[in-house]
């Protein structure tokens, strides 16, 4: 694949995370990077502990042990709004929009950190910002553009189809103009033409605004075609990391998925 | 004429009230989807923190204590000043707590002064009003922040037991009578448009008043939600907590701002309420009348709280005069409810609730 921006230094590490709810152990020790302008594919069967695992990078989730670097600052618990602010969205496995909004009202609250920052000042005092407005408006009509959904602008979104939600739900975390966007099953439950939109979707994002993207994917083609390089979670553990080509070929994934004990 | 316009008009005042309450519910359903059971309970307290504040029997610590709370209310609002004036620089956090600290330490000195005497109720509402502000940071600090995601019949649960606090803990600090509170609100029957109808339309200038401030509350509130980022934030929060935080809206911050919000509309329905009846403990009964009224104007709306509250307000007063001599007196008891079912039957979303379509 010809990039326009070559994966550099490591945007994101993750270091011995653990992670248990109760008597589950969620993650246990797991350790990896991602790069700048990479898209890095977690994958692993059900209940391998991936959702976990970006719930703990946008701080849902406060791991038991574990250190996660990002931007070279480094952290033991973060709250999502601060995770947020720091240049961190998502869309989530089950989607999480806004059902009573608008498409556009949805994306439009992709950008409220761009917007003020301190609500409870603002609770207090606000000036004119008619201005402002208009700036985040536009931007978000060019992130509707790009995502094709121009037609949909003022449906309310809990009447969509459910792969139009999932784009939608992309759009939103777009606005927010993340350097590090974490994608959970962007493509579940879509059939194959949406999911070729999605993917399309995908890889403009990362080629044009160099977004680095961690993506959480069950269908194998659609991770070997996108992806740089994959980790493989099995409950709660890695147990690989490296290019598509080579994770395939791994005799530990190949017994994960076939579900070989251990 | 001049009877029926004089029964609409009375019903109509009495009904700012109901919607005063109702406000307080909608504000509260609208930005976290909690049902608050305890807003008629934050009636209570703010009226009893208010009117024992300005009598001159309670203990010198009540005042010391409601003094340092009103400091501390202040100091937070010089902070936020700060902090919006220069955000380059923030106030490193020793200085921070030099503020908080002194301002506290200067209201309970200045409290202490003053000695055990009734306040004025202009320091008294402000100083109800902080109270409230700090009943809200201890409730999402206690009760909301620990059950982030969970289902709202959860939440609703829990605000069941924070109205029981509530009871307790106000009838506990600040005692359990009946307290005359006198704001020197003009309570005096008067006569208006004499010159159109024959005796004039009775009305009583209190009920003028209440009608006046819920008016005013209301553009406020109004301005507040659709002009800043807040609305937009707040129907997020309402609509999903999880993508609400993962789009940077601080959900805590959020929780502050709506409760001590609602705790001031709670306290504006305490004055009213307060000034008319007495303050007691029946106050926090109040907030039954205003499950009609919700169930009428729909949970999620401001507009209609007020127009559900006007509506039971006159309907109240019509059946109790015109339909009394038919089916018995009482009427007032039970009639909201009965108006609200019939509405149920029809538009389960209330009259101007938002009608939710789910996909199945
Ligand atoms: N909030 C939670 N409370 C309790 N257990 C949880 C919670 N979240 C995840 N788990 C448990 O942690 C384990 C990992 O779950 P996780 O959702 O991370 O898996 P996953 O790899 O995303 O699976 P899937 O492919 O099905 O989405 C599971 O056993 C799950 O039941
Ligand atoms: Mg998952």
């Amino acid at each position: 694949m010809e990039r326009t921006r070559p994966i550099g230094d490591v945007l994101l590490q993750v270091d011995d995370i653990s992670l248990s709810f109760g008597g589950v152990q969620a993650l246990s020790g797991v350790s990896f990077d991602i790069r700048r302008h990479e898209i890095r594919a977690i994958i692993g069967p059900n209940g391998a502990g991936k959702s976990s695992m970006l719930n703990v990078i946008n701080g849902f989730y406060h791991p038991q042990q574990g250190r996660i670097t990002f931007k070279g600052q480094t952290r033991r618990r973060m709250r999502p709004h601060e995770t947020s602010s720091q240049g961190i969205a998502r869309t989530f496995q089950n989607i999480a929009l806004f059902r009573g909004m608008s498409t556009l009202d949805n994306i439009m609250t992709g950008r409220l950190l761009k917007m003020h920052r301190n609500f409870l000042w603002q609770a207090l005092w606000w000036g004119p910002a008619e201005r402002e407005e208009i700036e985040h408006r536009e931007h978000v009509e060019r992130i509707i553009d790009f995502l094709e959904i121009q037609s949909i602008r003022k449906v309310p979104v809990g009447q969509l189809p459910y792969g139009l939600q999932k784009r939608v739900e992309l759009g939103r975390a777009l606005a927010a103009e993340p350097e590090l966007l974490l994608l959970d099953e962007p493509m579940a439950g879509m059939n194959v033409e949406e999911k070729e939109d999605m993917c399309r979707f995908i890889l403009d994002v990362n080629d044009e605004f160099g977004t680095t993207i961690a993506l959480i994917e069950h269908d194998m083609g659609v991770v070997m075609d996108l992806s740089d390089r994959v980790v493989v979670l099995d409950y709660g553990r890695k147990i690989a990391d490296g290019s598509p080509d080579a994770v395939r070929g791994d005799q530990k994934v190949i017994d994960a998925y076939l579900g070989v004990s251990h | 004429m001049g009877p029926f316009i004089e029964v609409v008009l009375g019903g109509l005042l009495a009904g700012v009230l109901y919607s005063l309450v109702a406000l307080g519910f909608v504000l509260i359903f609208k930005a976290s989807g909690v049902f608050n059971f305890a807003q008629g309970a934050m009636v209570l307290f703010a009226a009893l923190s208010l009117v024992r504040l300005m009598g001159d029997d309670v203990g010198m610590g009540h005042y010391v204590g409601a003094a340092a709370a009103t400091g501390l209310a202040a100091g937070f609002l010089v902070l936020m000043g700060w902090r919006r004036a220069r955000p380059q620089t923030p106030m490193p956090a020793q200085a921070r707590w030099t503020v908080l600290i002194a301002l506290a330490a200067l209201g309970s000195a200045l409290a202490a002064l003053h000695g055990a005497k009734g306040w004025s109720g202009w320091v008294a509402v402000p100083a109800a009003a902080a109270i409230m502000g700090f009943l809200a940071v201890a409730i999402e600090r206690l009760v909301l922040r620990p059950l982030v995601n969970q289902e709202p019949i959860i939440l609703f649960m829990s605000t069941i037991g924070i109205a029981f606090f509530i009871d307790g803990f106000a009838q506990t600090i600040w005692g359990s009578e009946i307290y005359t509170l006198d704001l020197g609100i003009p309570k005096d029957p008067m006569f208006l448009l004499e010159s159109a109808f024959e005796g004039g339309i009775l009305v009583n200038q209190l009920d003028i008043f209440a009608a006046v401030m819920a008016g005013v509350l209301v553009v406020v509130l109004a301005v507040f939600f659709q002009k800043t980022r807040i609305g937009r934030a707040l129907r997020a929060v309402a609509d999903d907590h999880q993508a609400a935080q993962s789009v940077g809206i601080p959900l805590n911050q959020i929780w502050i701002i709506v409760w001590t919000v609602a705790g001031f509309v709670a306290l504006a329905a305490g004055i009213v309420w307060g000034s008319k009846l007495g303050v007691q403990f029946s106050i926090a009964q109040v907030a039954l009348k205003a499950l009609p009224v919700l169930i009428l104007g729909g949970l999620t709306s401001v507009p209609g709280a007020i127009i559900g509250g006007l509506m039971i307000g006159t309907g109240e007063k019509l059946a109790e005069v015109y339909l009394s001599p038919f089916i018995g007196g009482g009427i007032e008891n039970w009639f909201a409810y009965v108006l609200a079912l019939f509405v149920l039957l029809f538009r389960p979303q209330g009259l101007f609730g938002e009608r939710i379509i789910e996909r199945i």
